[in-house]
């Protein structure tokens, strides 16, 4: 049980900051994400607090110790790795009983708590088999086990499900949410998957270039984005973005994105006024473009006439591919809307939902 | 059918060759089973004709007679401790060098791969005037220590390139278990090295068995400690025309080293690593 800060940690490689001031306050049994695109820093931030990297500049503390010069194995924490890392001249019950062995746990105690995990994660019946004799998910279980036999009161995973096949992915997702409900310890958890970011994480910190974009709740996160990058970055498929202007006469505050003009709602207008007359960037996500025949409750809608490109259709939903003026955006539709390649159609946007971002910045306005 | 026809020309060029490289062999184990007589008059190959003439006698006469078995208990003596000895520091200065931080390491391990190619011959008469010094010349201490020297270079070199292929997770995830740099090196790096262990002890053993020029230099042909490489040298000299022995004796200091190769040719079947990373 403890509750993890990093306080403005730096990590750098020569003249690359890798991350860049740092500062985070993990609480007690929090479910932690930090996610962004490779090279972003995320494992970095994760590796120095497992103490395999060295830091640069700044504090980490676990529970109410500064770490930054205390080795790995007494930090109290355990990792699972993408890789798994597994031990593989060792069988499966050797794997999962190493750390304990080396801290001199009875050989009772060590032989009740590994036929416990492993029972627990499923395992009970591979203990003696080695790695290489092992599918690729029962692989991640036994890293897993590896890492809980210990009861540490951190907890890291280092991109533990990439090697995993989509099928076993989502599978495993759920399984490592219901541990953390069980273990009730503290999770910090590295990803570049923002769908597991968004269905696992209490918190999510999105990193980019080394730096902290924000950190909120997944719902918060995709609803109220900080700027453009984790606008962009939260939601699948992605947020369209439109170069745009914003106008304001009459009393009618609009956005001009050039093939048409859209009104903002009324309750937004003041927060927009000082950038009236300014380029903006326009964002609105494609589950916020609706085909007139199904227009979901709750909306302000507006008419945009567009040209249909290209249609994917998933079953449960058309993602509808327009266009404006050599502006392709995408639109996530009902399956029964009535849209066919190279016709125009008629769309909503639900203006509710709409984002503005600062041009230059990213910030959201 | 047609694949088959492709290949068989392969397959004629690697039988040719293989025969090319069993041929000396061949004969000197032929050889072996003849007696005196008929190796000084006619070639080995002409051994199958009728009346076929073979017998144990060169065996016999090498085994009893030649002094072969204390020198077949010095090689052993010799062998074993320069074998063992390098690779057991070879394997802890490898470790150092492929996953310990130290200031100077990249400098001083290429200064170890430099040693590589000093040649022995420049080494013999500086070793042999310290050892001298030492008092140990003629010694199987002396010998051992010789050939540790010339065996570390090699041996650390290959270690060092295995040792650093190894996973690094695997290493990280140990040190979070709460592994020290011994454990790291005596539970993970060993076991899972057993392959290039396993191939560099055959060569320091085979090198150090076959040896004639350090056991001469540093050990100096004393019956006490003379190993079999110089007591068979030894048989023609004192023999004059009985190189009939030498096949036999051959044969028998041939013999251990491929038991060896035999016995340890599971470890060289690769895989031992497989199932630590992805797979």
């Amino acid at each position: 049980m403890a509750r993890v800060v990093f306080d403005h940690v730096y990590k750098r490689f020569g003249d690359t900051e890798a991350v860049a001031d740092l500062d985070i306050d993990i609480e007690d049994k929090e479910f932690l994400v930090f996610v962004g695109p490779s090279g972003c820093g995320k494992s970095t931030s994760l590796r120095m607090l497992a103490g395999l990297e060295e830091i640069s500049e700044g504090r980490i503390i676990i529970g109410d110790r500064v770490v930054n010069n205390v080795p790995p194995k007494d930090r109290d924490i355990a990792m699972v790795f993408q890789s798994y890392a597994l031990y593989p001249h060792m069988t499966v019950y050797d794997n999962i009983a190493f750390g304990l062995r080396l801290r001199k746990t009875p050989k009772q105690i060590i032989d009740e708590r590994v036929k416990e995990t492993s029972d627990s994660l499923g395992i009970g019946h591979l203990l003696d088999r080695r790695p290489r004799q092992l599918s690729g998910g029962q692989r991640q279980r036994v890293a897993v086990a590896r890492a809980i036999v210990r009861e540490p009161a951190v907890f890291l995973m280092d991109e533990p499900l990439s090697n995993l096949d989509a099928k076993l992915r989502v599978e495993a997702r759920a399984f490592i949410s219901k541990l953390h409900q069980r273990l009730g310890t503290t999770f910090i958890y590295v990803t570049h998957d923002q769908i597991e970011a968004m269905t696992m994480g209490t918190r999510i910190a999105v990193l980019n270039a080394g730096r902290l974009q924000q950190i909120d709740s997944p719902t918060n996160l995709y609803n109220y984005p900080a700027n453009k990058f984790v606008a962009g970055f939260i939601g699948s498929p992605s947020m369209n973005f439109f170069d745009a202007m914003l106008k304001e006469s009459g009393g009618r505050m609009t956005v001009d994105l050039g093939f048409t003009e859209l009104e903002i709602p009324a309750d937004r207008t003041d927060r927009y006024r000082d950038h009236v007359g300014s380029r903006v960037t326009f964002g609105l996500r494609p589950e916020d473009i609706h085909h007139p025949d199904f227009p979901p409750q709750g909306v302000i809608p507006q008419m945009v006439m567009a040209d249909v490109d290209v249609i994917e259709l998933m079953g449960n939903e058309k993602i509808v591919y327009l266009k404006n003026d050599d502006i392709v955006y995408l639109a996530r539709m009902d399956p029964r809307s009535d849209v066919r390649v190279g016709l125009e159609t008629g769309t909503l946007f639900n203006m509710a939902n709409v984002h503005l971002f600062d041009e230059q910045t990213g910030e959201t306005l | 059918m047609p694949r088959l026809m492709r290949r068989l020309p392969l397959h004629f060029l690697l039988i040719a060759i293989c025969l090319v490289w069993i041929m000396p062999t061949t004969g000197l184990l032929v050889s072996s089973f003849r007696p005196a007589s008929a190796v000084a008059t006619s070639g080995w190959w002409t051994a199958f004709q009728s009346p076929m003439d073979f017998t144990l006698e060169n065996y016999e006469q090498v085994l009893s007679r030649r002094n072969m078995d204390i020198s077949f208990l010095n090689s052993l003596m010799i062998t074993i401790p320069a074998t063992v000895l390098p690779i057991m520091l070879a394997a802890y200065a490898a470790f150092a060098f492929a996953w310990m931080r130290f200031p100077g390491r990249d400098v001083l391990f290429t200064l170890v791969v430099g040693l590589l190619i000093v040649p022995l011959q420049m080494t013999l008469v500086p070793l042999l005037k310290l050892f001298n010094a030492l008092g140990i010349s003629g010694t199987f201490l002396a010998i051992w220590l010789a050939h540790t020297g010339f065996g570390l270079p090699f041996a650390i070199y290959l270690l060092r390139n295995f040792f650093a292929q190894l996973p690094r997770e695997m290493f990280e995830a140990a040190s979070l278990d709460g592994a020290s740099a011994f454990t790291l090196f005596y539970r993970l790096t060993l076991p899972t090295s057993m392959p290039a262990i396993a191939s560099l002890a055959i060569f320091q053993f085979m090198w150090v068995w076959n040896d004639l020029l350090a056991a001469l230099i540093f050990l100096g042909g004393r019956r006490a400690v003379a190993p079999m490489t110089v007591t068979i040298s030894n048989l023609v000299s004192s023999q004059g025309e009985g190189w009939q022995l030498l096949t036999s004796a051959a044969f028998i200091s041939m013999l251990l080293p491929l038991a060896i190769y035999f016995s340890m040719q599971r470890y060289f079947v690769n895989g031992i690593l497989t199932g630590s990373i992805k797979g």
